[in-house]
């Protein structure tokens, strides 16, 4: 083909609305030796997407700590897994299906739970919680309030329908996320290590076997399409591009696949995602260092008359691909029977190297595994600091509001509220592993009789501090996770993220993401912590700019005894109330700024080793089960931390923040500046005070009262649960 | 006592129930919705869940299991049958507890810990927290039914005041059959048996049917 020629501009202009450049589809052209046919620039264009090929970020997630003593499985599975002992593990991932989700909420947030649920059993543990991680714009709009409605329901639709709980999870509310909202899904599971499988592909001459929903052209080139490029006119038309979820199928498929790695059938197991039978392909063919044929010809399909092409990179939910022996595929056919679910070989391993797509006889694409998986080009990303904030500002309450009526504006800020409304949707029970429920602790608490111990799940990344200093708001929000787990006991075994950031090509946001890694690697260090999986989310940016870019962090610990776990709420009149760590509160990127419209660029650093410090020694506190509470400090600072104690107890507290003025801040720094480090404890004084905790008062009575110099706060605790539960009524009213 | 707690496609709390069985009674066994011998347990519980996804109508599809033509007749022989959420709304579809089961009157699903009162038979009166997790759990059956059930103590669990958030006529959380055998309920028992999970209460609901064991 020539230049200039109709042929040579038709195909120019197929691989760029397949979202490849002129540089990659030159590079595939030198690849294979020849022009890619239909099936080839199809599957070539998915594997190469930033989605799956990680093109713009591998490079900077080099940075990130891996090995681990307790690591049972490490990036590059489809889940995380650290050892809990006993013989188990539980594995973990963080997921985003952000864009899905903003074109089809409901949907969007429905397949992006099962798909995660998937990540979970394909490495053989049984999914056993679920946590969310949301993103909207601001409440008041009404598009924020659809996309929030509908991913609600989709995600409680998809978990509630499979029975697997839903335990925890975070809500933010913010400008930037008005176009893009982020809909970032994480599963846990457990496993008994001796039957966990990987997903490399292995035994020349074993059969490939298709699990599951028959294949149809839903979700057709979604990760090129939805996943690797910006939002903007014309979403509506992206819908057909958002697949489908049937928890139903997914829940026979599940219960299938853990039969089948009970009984020893499997020889490796891989879900079917992004990109579908593509990637799952390429990658088991990759990972295994082996060949795949695979006749489309064979492959269910939901409507007849598909296209090859469309097979292969179709992204109907709920399927699963397995290597099996050729003689126990009768075996597996059976339990899938047994389930009522599909099941069909549609290929065999090799010793090719290659991927060969056949229909029928003939053969429709031939490509080698290297050139799919490890071909696409790495590139760098060029950041540049922008000069100062670049989002919007907007005051919704006036400087001049006293201490009470700021709190008050606080409680009721749509990310700082109550999440009732939302949590209430979701089956938290199901598996009767749940000790700690939504809001009654700072992270989910599960039991496992089965290793004699409990886990502890928390999931945080608050977006705004990141965008006021990527490095620091990202250390901070591995900090506040950590701190999360240290409030019930838990040490951290691993840490799973999702990067959820604009476009890398641009150079604000490849700063952002740059500083956020940086910020990620050298807290997990200075932690000690692992990471054990990852996801990267980048072009989220809508007419109007980037997100904030949010790194979505986290981590799952470990405690002896679920029975001596403390809350968050206050428990006893009398008790005492302390401050322990290294807290110096500020208001710069906090909830009270931008309800100011004071945000700017910059935070303060953290003092990452006295944080760390901070956690193990609340930790060990927590495990004696002498605390009676203890509550992270937070969004809103001091003031909303205690207020969310005591409204969660129904006790009051007396509070003097004078030793907070003693440190040098001022009164509203002492009330509602934000920062990481600080942990809100209660119990027995000589417990406080064996922790080295600063006292700032006692429990009791049915008002909270805090004193910071000359600004004082006394509101009732009725009037503050109000403020704190409004959300569900500015939704439904 | 032994109870045998089916397991639909699309079951979700069949492995709470069975846990929560064992820790009322001593023993429990999963059964496959294929089975139809189920001559080796003394009592069936049809557990949570959506089976058969719930796509057509809470439990319409799964009361023609075959399991369920012989938990007909175990029940008919005054065997104790209890039915928890899904399983209480598969029971009310085989006719084997009258009354149906619609959407939420608030058309959401509620998860949440509720109170409710047990109506006649043991522990008549006694206050239970139990959860309740549903988005199609409001009971319904006509004004004259409901006087006949009334009448002749088939209202089995009543939400307390301030707790009926499905908007059940006359707070009705559960029902029995006219000879108490069997009783199917919406909120969760089996999630209310270890106090770490947040309380012991809905042991009760399980003991309260082991005298129709044979």
């Amino acid at each position: 083909m020539s230049e200039g020629t109709d042929a040579y501009v038709e195909e120019q202009a197929k691989h760029r609305e397949l979202g490849l450049t002129d540089y990659e589809y030159g590079l595939i052209v030198e690849k294979l030796g020849r022009t890619p046919g239909d099936v080839e620039l199809a599957m070539f264009s998915l594997l190469w997407s930033e989605h799956c090929a990680y093109k713009h970020s591998r490079k900077l997630l080099r940075r990130l700590p891996t090995e681990g003593e307790r690591v049972v499985m490490g990036p590059g599975e489809n889940a995380g897994a650290v050892d809990v002992g006993n013989g188990y593990a539980v594995a973990f991932k963080v997921e985003s299906h952000n864009h899905p989700s903003a074109v089809e909420p409901f949907q969007g947030a429905a397949t992006g739970v099962g798909g995660i649920l998937r990540d979970v059993f394909a490495i053989g543990a049984r999914p056993i919680a679920i946590l969310d991680s949301l993103r909207f714009g601001e409440l008041d709009s009404v598009r924020s309030r659809h996309l929030l409605d509908g991913a609600v329901r989709g995600i409680g639709h998809y978990g509630n329908s499979i029975g697997v709980a839903t335990v925890g999870g975070e809500v933010y509310f913010e400008e930037p996320y008005e176009h893009n909202c982020l809909v970032n899904a994480m599963c846990v599971g457990l496993a008994r290590t001796e039957d966990m499988v990987r997903a490399a592909a292995a035994g020349v001459g074993n059969s490939v076997v298709l699990m599951g929903a028959t294949t149809g052209r839903d979700g057709i080139g979604g990760a090129s399409v939805l996943a690797s490029a910006e939002l903007g006119d014309g979403d509506e038309a992206k819908r057909p591009t958002v697949q489908v979820g049937d928890p139903f199928e997914e829940s026979k498929v599940l219960e299938c696949c853990l039969e089948l790695l009970e009984k020893g059938l499997l020889v490796s197991l891989q879900d079917l995602g992004a990109a579908g039978l593509t990637s799952s392909a390429a990658e088991m063919a990759s990972a295994g260092g082996v060949g795949i044929d695979i006749d489309v010809a064979t492959v269910p399909l939901r409507e007849p008359d598909m296209e090859p092409f469309e097979i292969m990179v179709s992204e109907s939910q709920e399927r699963m691909l397995a290597v099996v022996e050729p003689e126990r595929v009768d075996e597996v056919r059976a339990v899938c029977d047994k389930w009522e679910t599909g099941s069909a070989e549609i290929g065999v391993v090799t010793d090719t190297g290659l991927i060969k797509i056949f229909r029928g006889a003939e053969t429709v694409g031939e490509m080698p595994v290297e050139a799919l998986v490890d071909g696409c080009p790495l590139y760098d990303i060029e950041p540049a600091e922008p000069e100062g904030w670049i989002y919007g500002n907007r005051e919704t309450l006036a400087p001049s509001a006293d201490p009470e009526a700021t709190l008050l504006a606080l409680l009721s800020a749509p990310s700082i509220a109550s999440k009732r409304w939302v949590f209430e949707q979701y089956d938290s029970l199901v598996g009767s592993r749940t000790v700690r429920r939504p809001e009654s602790a700072d992270a989910a608490v599960l039991q496992l009789p089965e290793a004699a111990n409990a886990i502890a799940v928390s999931i945080d990344g608050n977006g705004r501090r990141v965008a006021c200093d990527p490095y620091a708001g990202t250390v901070e929000a591995v900090l506040e996770c950590a701190q999360n787990l240290a409030c019930v006991g838990a040490e951290p075994l691993g840490l799973t993220n999702c990067l959820n950031f604009g476009n890398p090509e641009k150079p604000t946001p490849a700063w952002q993401l740059d500083r956020a890694v940086t910020g990620l690697a050298d807290a997990c260090n200075a932690l000690g912590v692992t990471v054990v999986g990852g996801n990267v989310s980048l072009y989220n940016e809508g007419p109007d700019g980037p997100i904030y870019p949010t790194p979505v962090v986290s981590m799952v610990g470990e405690l002896p005894d679920p029975s001596l776990v403390a809350g968050l709420g206050f428990a006893s009149e009398g008790d005492a109330i302390g401050l322990v760590g290294p807290f110096e509160p500020n208001l710069a990127g906090s909830e009270l700024a931008k309800q100011r419209g004071e945000l700017d660029h910059g935070l303060p650093q953290s003092e990452v080793a006295a944080v760390a410090a901070a956690c193990t020694a609340v930790r060990d506190a927590v495990r004696t089960g002498r605390l009676a509470s203890a509550h992270d400090i937070s969004d809103g600072g001091l003031a909303v931390a205690l207020a969310e104690s005591a409204i969660a107890a129904g006790l009051g507290c007396r509070i003097d923040l004078q030793p907070l003025r003693e440190r040098g801040c001022t009164p509203e720094e002492a009330l509602f500046g934000e920062g990481p480090g600080g942990f809100l404890l209660s119990g027995p004084r000589a417990e406080l005070d064996a922790l080295g905790a600063v006292h700032l008062g006692e429990v009791g009575g049915t008002t909270v009262e805090i004193a910071a110099g000359d600004r004082s706060i006394v509101a009732g605790l009725g009037t503050l649960a109000d403020a704190w539960h409004s959300l569900g009524s500015r939704l439904d009213g | 006592m032994i109870w045998g707690v089916l397991q639909f496609p699309g079951s979700c709390d069949e492995r709470d129930a069975l846990h929560a069985c064992a820790a009322a009674s001593g023993e429990s066994h999963l059964i496959w919705h294929q089975e139809r011998d189920l001559s080796h347990v003394d009592g069936i519980v049809v557990p949570g869940g959506f089976s058969y996804g719930d796509y057509l109508r809470a439990g319409a599809l799964a009361r023609f299991s075959p399991a369920m033509t012989t938990v007909a007749k175990f029940a008919a022989e005054g065997g104790p049958v209890l039915g928890i959420c899904n399983g209480f709304q598969v029971l009310c579809e085989a006719g084997l507890l009258p009354g149906a089961l619609l959407r939420n009157v608030e058309l959401r699903f509620i998860c949440k810990q509720v109170k409710l009162k047990a109506v006649g038979g043991e522990g008549d009166g006694e206050r239970l927290s139990i959860p309740m997790k549903h988005g199609e759990g409001r009971y319904y059956a006509p004004p004259e039914q409901l006087d006949e059930l009334e009448a002749r103590g088939q209202v089995a669990y009543r939400y307390a005041d301030g707790h009926n958030s499905n908007g059940s006529v006359r707070d009705i959380a559960g029902v029995r059959n006219e000879a108490g055998n069997v009783v199917g309920l919406m909120p969760h028992p089996e999630h209310a048996v270890d106090p770490l999970t947040g309380s012991t209460d809905g042991l009760q609901v399980f003991r309260a049917l082991e005298r129709f064991a044979a």
